[in-house]
């Protein structure tokens, strides 16, 4: 398996765990587990915990984008977190800020 | 300069094939002992370039990719990724952050951002209608730094 993601639900917030390889092509995978699962459970939170991905190009923007925009739909926010360092770069370049926090989280 | 190593693949466009074309470009580098960060510079740009030719070369159909893999003794790679697709009309245009012509909810249309980001050297040569030629030139580190 290319890639895959495992999500928990807790107090209405929603986490996905993302591992493997995000490109085009498991992009369409993730983006309609995703959504299956967000649109099942409706949280007022999303949180997408990078720390399994081993590779992201800028498909992996254009999945934290179009989730953003349904969480935005759906009254939520989206919270990016736990990114390896080889994806910095691509976050930086997409715009995806950092928010002051301790826990070092990203947010669009 | 002469070419000191070189390969050649042809691959359908499908999205299956990214990982494939990636792999391919690390294999090829593997022996040059590259950087990890050399290594992810590439397979992103070569990802870029292939999805490309994936999503707006052949949209809706398959047509076939052709990349090729030089590195010249200065330790300088030279990847060149080919479609007879629709082509691009406006170059400039296409190359500009955030433009683009797919589904804007999911592609964030940083492609050749990215590659330009990633890359020593970007250049893109496309014509309307018969396809276009991206070359990705990056010049890697000698291995005498990395062991200092």
């Amino acid at each position: 398996m290319l890639s895959n993601v495992e999500t928990v639900q807790k107090d209405g917030v929603l986490t996905a765990y993302l591992a493997g390889e995000i490109d085009h092509h498991t992009a369409q995978q993730l983006r309609e587990r995703l959504d299956g699962e967000i649109l099942c459970a409706g949280p007022a939170e999303t949180v997408l915990d990078f720390g399994g991905v081993s590779f992201m190009d800028s498909s992996g923007i254009g999945l934290i984008l179009g989730r953003h925009k349904l969480m935005e739909t759906l009254g939520g926010t989206l919270t990016v977190r736990n990114t390896p360092a080889q994806l910095e770069r691509i976050l930086k370049l997409a715009g995806v800020g950092r928010v002051e926090s301790k826990e070092g989280e990203y947010a669009k | 300069m002469k070419a000191i190593n070189t390969a050649r693949i042809s691959f359908q466009s499908r999205s299956s094939n990214e990982v494939f074309a990636r792999a391919a470009v690390s294999g090829f580098i593997t022996g040059l002992d590259p950087t990890l960060e050399e290594l992810t510079d590439v397979k992103t740009a070569v990802s870029e370039a292939v999805t490309n030719c994936i999503v707006h070369a052949y949209p809706g159909t398959l047509g076939m990719v052709n990349m090729t893999l030089t590195v010249y003794p200065d330790r300088r790679l030279v990847v060149r990724i080919t479609d007879k697709g629709c082509g691009i009309p406006d170059v400039k245009k296409a190359m500009e952050p955030l433009y683009t012509t797919g589904n804007k909810d999911e592609r964030s249309g940083l492609g050749f951002a990215v590659m330009q980001s990633f890359m020593d050297k970007v250049k893109v040569v496309s014509t309307a209608g018969g396809g276009t030629k991206v070359t990705l030139t990056k010049l890697l580190r000698a291995r005498e730094e990395e062991r200092t």
